[in-house]
Parts: C-alpha cells; structure tokens; sequence
C-alpha cells in the first residue's frame, strides 16, 4: 500500500531535512510543473486526479485553482495560502504533516502558486502549534538557499516569496474568508460571497486557498501524475487521507490510508477497538461539526460521498468515539460551549444562538430541563441551519446537536424525566 | 510610551509585513512578549505603528484568545477543554488544578506564578488529556503527572 504523505517521515518524529526530502524524490513535482508544464496543465492535471480539500468541505481543488482570472492585464500581486490554522477540536492531522514533513507542504504551496499565476505565498500558522512554526520557518529558509523560493525559480521565469503570518488562536480564522481579513490584520470576521476568493480575495487580488493536508497531496500529483492518484484509492475519492480516531479506544492515532476505509477497518483494526470496561455509543467522524452516526454505520466508508448519503460528513476525517461512560448530553454541552466561545459575534443567529443552546443543554445536564427544551433545541438546530448565517460556523454547530437529539433522545428525556444526569451519580 | 527594544520589536513586525495594518496581530504580541500583557497604553502606543486608530487595533486585540488584555501570571497554563480531552478526563484534571493552585478558569494565583486559561483543541487527541504551559506541550496528564509537571515552574 502507498501512503505518499507520510512513507518517508522519521521515525524520531524529528522533522524531515531538505536534503532527505530531495532523497524521497521531493522538489521534483516543482521541477517538473516549472520546466515541462504551463500553468493550466498544473491545474488540468489537479482537476483530473480528483483531489478533494481536506480542510473539510470536500471542495474540489483544481476547481478551486481554475476559478481565478487569467490574462494579462491582471491586479497583482496574487496570492497563493497554506491554511495551517487546524483548530477544528478533535483534529490533529495537519500537525502531524506540518511538523514532520514540511517541506512536502512548501512544495506543494509553490505549485499552487505556479498554477494561479500567484507571486506570494502565506502560511497561516495558528500560535498553538509552536512545533509546525518551527519547523516550517526552517523549511522556508532551506528552500530559499536552494533556489525553491525567490527570484527566477530553478531557473524558470516564474518568482514567488513566502511570507509566515502566526495567528493569535480563533477558531473562525480557519474560515477562508475570515483568515483572508486576519491577514490584513482587520478583524477577523467572515466575509460575504459572493464575490470568492478567487476572484477577489487577499487586499482584493486573487487568491486560493487551501488546507494543509490538500497542498501536501499536489507535489505526488504533479510527479506521478493523475492517473497514478486515483489508482490509490478503490474508493470514487482519489487518493489517500491522514485518518485518525481518539478517544476511548485502545490505540488512538493516525494513519495514512487509501481514501474510504470502513469506520470498523479504523476502529477495530487500526485503532483496535475500545479499551476494556468501555462500550462504542457513538462516532463522531471528522471533527466537532460533524453529525453523529452510531454503531448501525460501522461499515460505511470513510470518504465525501459514502459520509453524506450516511447521514454525516467526511470533514477531516479524523473521528472521535463516545463511549457509554461518557454523558452524550455532556458532550453535546461541550462542543456546543466550543462553539458559542469561538463565534465571532458578527451575525445575530450564530451570537445570540448558540450562548442559548448552551443554557438549554446546561440545564438539562444539571437536572433543570423541561420536556419543551428538547423542541426548542430541534428548532434551534433548523435556526442555525445552512443559509441562516453569514457563514458556516453555526450550520457546523447544529449538526452534532440535531443528531444526538435523535442517536440519543432517550438520553436526554431520561435526564428531563429523573431531574438528574445519571452519568454523575452512576460514575462518580 | 515604548521603550527602544519595544519600539524596535514592532517597528520588526511591521517591516516585514506587505502593509502596516497586516502587522496588526504580529506587533501585539511582539510587545506581549516582552510585557506579558497588552493595557489600554499599549494599545494607543502601538496603534500608530500599524496606522490604525486605537479603538480598531483594540478591536483586532480583543478578538484574540491570545492577546492578554489584563495582566497575567509568570506562567500561563493553556489547558485543552474540547471534545476528545473531554471524554478522557478533563473535568477531573481541571478540578485537580483547581484545588491545587486554588483558581478557576481565567484567575491568577495570589503570587502571580500561574494564569489558567481554556484553550481549543491542540491537536493532541491521540494523547488526551492535554495541556501547554508556556511554550512547553504536556499529554496522557494525570494527577500525579500534573504534580509533577508544575514544580518545574518556579
């Protein structure tokens, strides 16, 4: 099995040199972009394999690349941007990536910039992650004494500059439009669209950007081509994804594998099931904003389009198990306490909503819920819904409330009905 | 006013920044660095530097997790509150804390050695609980780890 993203990490964890990059054919998938294809071949070849963004949405990346404006009376500089701010909670795939493979990352951020015509590069690194910045600030500067980065491109015509920006840690800068506004050092509040970043993005010029783990995948694409991407994968996504599973699980980690393992492949064989004494209820599978499937999807596949017709999202692909010791309203709590903290406060349903979701559900938890919470909650997560807010934000929040309203409405009556959360008195 | 280091610490972060208000975030916390917090002067001080009027640099100041608009203690205990941290033992780990240092969420303790702060998900599931004090990342906590741990700043 090939796992191109992470076959040649160390196995100290240190973070790969640019000389054992180059030794693992790195830097050749620029060299063959620059010298032997234009730009709209680098994003033909992209569109053809099928990369999809692994930020969360699923959107296509070469799509993304083609929707930029081409000619020659074109508003410069245009911008090419890593989105490094992973914050998405149980996430932790692009710090694998970012800290031990960074130079994949670059590589893959200069081909983007090659095929969008882009001059600068941003990494929007989140201040949590002090490991990744280090490590990537040393990339740059090897790519820079390489000639990778700077003036006339091993030799091409084509320059480009990256330049590092360390977030100060909210959540909604992950939300391209809203990290475009964290740039310009504004704050950092979604911005409408239309008009996308594509076509009007950084200081109003064009601009991608992209998740982390998406750019890493580009540098493989462009070497070996998109044929040789999809053949990865016996999934309809191509290639392959970091997955992960945390929580109550006897070996929780990540793995790089072909695209659409089932949730059981992840949790039984990689993970190898849940720890003594613990029982699954429930999976959450790729970060907070995801609805919750239950055991009855054991045997969906992990990728974009099996994840929907489930009932839930793909979303980064990195899940998290509800064990029966742990309260579901409890969780729900948590995640919803993430939400109503980190929402940016600019648009009423998503600032006003979600403070209330959480007194509803604080009540229920301390046994002062009432039968008419749970319709309130339903309404709310039809409230907060897609198409209410400015952005998704709050669409993100009601889909693991709506879910466990229905996985785990038994739970939530019992705690109504015995005025009591019986997690506490059962569990210490 | 700044002092000449501080002055040079966000005249660096504006200079290598494509226009001075991009700086904005960067400039803070190069002068954080050096203060540990940012007060209500130190936003009218920086504001020139980034070519913002002090109300719209507060406005980018206090929308940040990580800009300190009070002041904090020598340390500042970054500890992990979301989902997967949650189903491994949070409350229980923060509850140690709690009655160890004796503060809440948000509070210092009465020598200044410790701030405690909730912070979201740091990528560290796959060894949950967790929490970062300073620059230094700690996970799989327990108490007795915990104990441990915090003796090691002074």
């Amino acid at each position: 099995m090939e796992r191109p993203l992470t076959e040649h990490l160390r196995v100290d964890g240190r973070p790969l040199g640019i000389e054992e990059y180059e030794k693992a054919g790195g830097y050749e998938g620029l060299r063959k972009a620059l010298l032997q294809m234009t730009p709209t071949e680098v994003q033909e070849e992209v569109k053809a394999s099928n990369l999809r963004g692994r930020g969360g949405a699923g959107f296509p990346t070469g799509l993304k690349w083609s929707a930029c404006p081409v000619g020659s009376d074109l508003r410069r500089p245009r911008y090419a941007i890593s989105n490094s701010d992973e914050m998405e909670p149980g996430t932790f795939k692009d710090r694998l990536l970012m800290q031990a493979n960074p130079h994949q990352l670059l590589e893959g951020l200069i081909i983007c910039g090659y095929a969008i015509d882009a001059e600068i590069g941003y990494l929007f690194l989140r201040w949590a992650y002090m490991g990744s910045a280090k490590s990537l600030t040393t990339a740059v500067r090897e790519a820079y004494e390489k000639g990778y980065l700077g003036r006339n491109i091993l030799g091409s015509k084509f320059t480009m500059d990256i330049k590092m920006h360390t977030s100060a840690g909210r959540y909604i800068c992950g939300e391209e439009t809203a990290l475009l506004n964290a740039l310009e050092g504004i704050r950092a509040i979604p911005r409408s669209r239309p008009p996308f970043p594509a076509q009007c993005g950084l200081w109003g010029r064009p601009t991608v950007v992209n998740n982390a783990e998406t750019l890493s995948n580009v540098p493989h694409i462009i070497r070996n081509g998109a044929a040789w991407y999809k053949s990865l994968s016996p999934s309809s996504d191509a290639g392959t994804k970091i997955y992960g599973v945390s929580g109550r699980v006897k070996k929780p980690g990540l793995w790089e594998l072909p695209m659409g393992p089932t949730i059981r492949e992840l949790l039984e064989a990689y993970a190898e099931g849940m720890q003594d004494g613990y029982r699954l209820r429930g999976i959450i599978p790729g970060g907070a904003s995801t609805d919750f499937l239950t055991e009855a999807h054991l045997d969906v596949k992990m990728d974009f389009d099996s994840m929907q017709k489930a009932g839930s999202r793909l979303g980064t692909g990195t899940m998290i198990i509800l064990d029966d010791k742990t309260c579901p309203v409890g969780l729900v709590l948590n995640l919803e306490r993430f939400f109503a903290r980190e929402s940016c406060g600019w648009c009423t349903p998503c600032r006003e909503g979600l403070p209330w979701i959480v007194k509803i559900l604080e009540a229920i938890e301390r046994g002062e819920g009432e039968p008419e919470d749970l319709d309130v909650l339903a309404w709310q997560s039809q409230a907060l819904g897609p198409g209410k807010t400015y952005c998704v934000h709050a669409p993100g929040a009601v889909e693991p409330l709506q879910s466990a309203l229905k996985d785990f409405r038994e739970d939530f009556e019992q705690h109504i009905r015995e005025k009591k959360c019986p997690w506490k008195t059962k569990h210490g | 006013m700044l002092t000449d280091e501080e002055r040079q610490a966000v005249e660096k972060e504006v200079e290598d920044c494509e226009c001075p208000q991009s700086a904005s975030v960067e400039a803070l916390q190069a002068l954080q660095r050096i203060r540990g917090w940012i007060s209500d002067e130190a936003i009218r001080d920086v504001a020139p530097f980034v070519g913002m009027s002090p109300e719209e640099l507060d406005g980018v100041a206090t929308f940040y997790s990580f800009v300190f608009r009070k002041p904090v203690g020598r340390h500042l205990i970054f500890l992990c509150d979301s989902l997967t941290c949650y189903i491994m033992g949070h409350e229980n780990i923060l509850e140690h804390i709690n009655k160890r240092l004796g503060i809440g969420m948000g509070e210092t303790t009465s020598d200044k050695r410790f701030t405690l702060l909730p912070v979201s998900c740091m990528g560290l599931c796959d060894h949950a609980p967790a929490m970062m004090i300073d620059e230094d990342l700690y996970s799989d906590l327990d108490s007795v780890k915990i104990d441990e741990i915090l003796e090691k700043y002074p």
